[in-house]
């Protein structure tokens, strides 16, 4: 199997950035009460990931290892995402006014995504090339908007629900989180090569 | 310790940073959108509660909608009057001032007068009991009080009063979101300055409401002869009013004979 299928699938399922990596957890609870809000969120993600993997891996290779700074990683690569957020915010409000409508609120919340951190430190680590880095950084979003969509579906369920008083909110956010994570772990038996 | 090192990662993340900064400077020049100034003085009138009642995805949207002459100055439901008048001196326009609207649950079919079928023990929801033959009551547009509606209310101003929903008119600002709410579609927005209303939504024919409830339109037209502004007509075996004609008078609530035109906020009159 092509190593950058193997990348997917392992950034989506077996690896996911969610449920199983446990990055991002701050907007997969607060963004994730209703289906729509949360497929927003999750193509927001997909996209800021995308471009920040690419980004990142340019800086790191043409700047801080030629300086060999790359103990400065964390440091840069979260002046890069900020950048970056900033710059598409303001680019997608100007050139395509309709995209900016639906991604518009998720997108400033994204800067202080650890998930988009750790896509771009994790191709570093990996050690993947460019067009490696492009593709965990798009599937890894994708794997995020899966968790997210799955997540948002089994909570507008339990708003539906009598739930004891105790547990009414976020602790039962926390256990159904719990159990889809879970649930993900199963896929660890996909591990390929 | 090497200095020149600490030098350079300063240095060239410094850079880094002052690139970027520059970039965005530019971006944001180049980029610029023209916004409206008037867009956020307009929503400083608006309540804020994001709502939806006027139609639009909150009060910005509507704000925005307003400032291009999208909406009229009077879209809110919820600010009024008072809230027009300032938007419209923004706008530089003479405000229209709509009639307050105040939502009202076409049902009266309590505990005490429903016939119950079964008893459900589910999960709260309008819905999810609609999906076992209609609701608990024997009637099947009857209220099936299981607080959708409540729920669905920014306000606060709706309750459950055995097994029906109930409106406080005090909390209530017609926004409207009940009436999406209701599977049923039992609540409507009626205006504030009328009192009377048809507290049941049953199509059936007289016998066959009769055996269902005690509180529903048996479509016996007393109310639609003796209205004298000709406001009230029966049609499908239930009394709608008219309330451009209707003169507030409530004639109506005393010649139903199953006392199910009312008056709002005021309880049912006692039996006798």
């Amino acid at each position: 199997m092509p190593t950058i299928l193997i990348i997917a699938i392992n950034a989506i399922l077996i690896e996911n950035f969610v449920l199983v990596k446990f990055l991002g957890i701050c907007p997969f609870l607060g963004v994730s009460k209703k289906t729509d809000t949360a497929i927003g969120m999750g193509c927001a993600v997909i996209f800021t990931m995308t471009l920040s993997s690419a980004l990142t891996w340019a800086v790191n290779r043409f700047i801080l290892e030629q300086f060999h700074l790359q103990y400065m990683q964390t440091v840069a690569f979260i002046l890069v995402i900020a950048a970056l957020v900033q710059f598409i915010e303001m680019a997608l409000q100007k050139l395509m006014p309709a995209l900016y409508q639906a991604l518009g609120i998720y997108l400033p919340l994204i800067t202080t995504n650890c998930a988009v951190l750790g896509s771009a430190l994790l191709n570093i680590q990996n050690g993947y090339n460019f067009i490696e880095s492009v593709v965990f950084g798009f599937s890894a979003g994708v794997g995020f908007l899966l968790a997210i969509v799955l997540f948002s579906g089994v909570r507008e369920r339990i708003a539906a629900c009598d739930i004891p008083k105790p547990f009414q909110g976020f602790p039962i956010a926390l256990i159904s989180a719990a159990l889809l994570s879970l649930a993900f772990m199963g896929f660890q038996g996909l591990k390929l090569g | 310790m090497d200095i020149g090192a600490i030098v350079i990662a300063a240095v060239s993340l410094g850079l880094l940073g002052l690139v970027f900064g520059v970039i965005l400077a530019f971006a944001s020049r180049a980029f610029a959108v023209e916004q409206d100034e008037r867009i956020p003085q307009i929503a400083e009138c608006l309540p804020g509660a994001n709502c939806g009642g006027c139609g639009y995805a909150g009060c910005t949207a509507l704000a925005a909608a307003i400032a291009e002459g999208k909406a009229p100055v009077n879209a809110c439901p919820v600010g009024g009057a008072p809230s027009a008048e300032r938007i419209a001196e923004i706008m530089g326009v003479a405000a229209l001032t709509a009639e307050p609207m105040r939502a009202c649950v076409h049902c009266c079919g309590t505990d005490g007068d429903a016939v119950k079928r079964y008893r459900y023990e589910g999960i709260s929801d309008c819905e999810a009991v609609l999906r076992l033959g209609g609701g608990e009551k024997a009637c099947t547009y009857a209220c099936v009080g299981l607080g959708s509606c409540v729920r669905a209310c920014p306000f606060g101003a709706l309750s459950l009063k055995d097994g029906v929903a109930a409106v406080d008119l005090a909390k209530c600002t017609g926004c409207g979101q009940c009436l999406t709410a209701c599977p049923k579609g039992l609540i409507s927005l009626i205006p504030l300055s009328h009192s009377y209303y048809v507290g049941c939504s049953n199509r059936d024919r007289g016998g066959e409401t009769k055996k269902v409830c005690k509180a529903g339109c048996i479509g016996c037209k007393l109310c639609e002869r003796n209205c004298p502004a000709g406001a009230i007509t029966v049609t499908d075996n239930f009394a709608k009013i008219d309330y451009e004609k209707c003169t507030d008078c409530g004639l109506c609530a005393e010649k139903c004979p199953v006392k199910i035109i009312r008056r709002r906020g005021e309880e049912p009159p006692a039996e006798s």
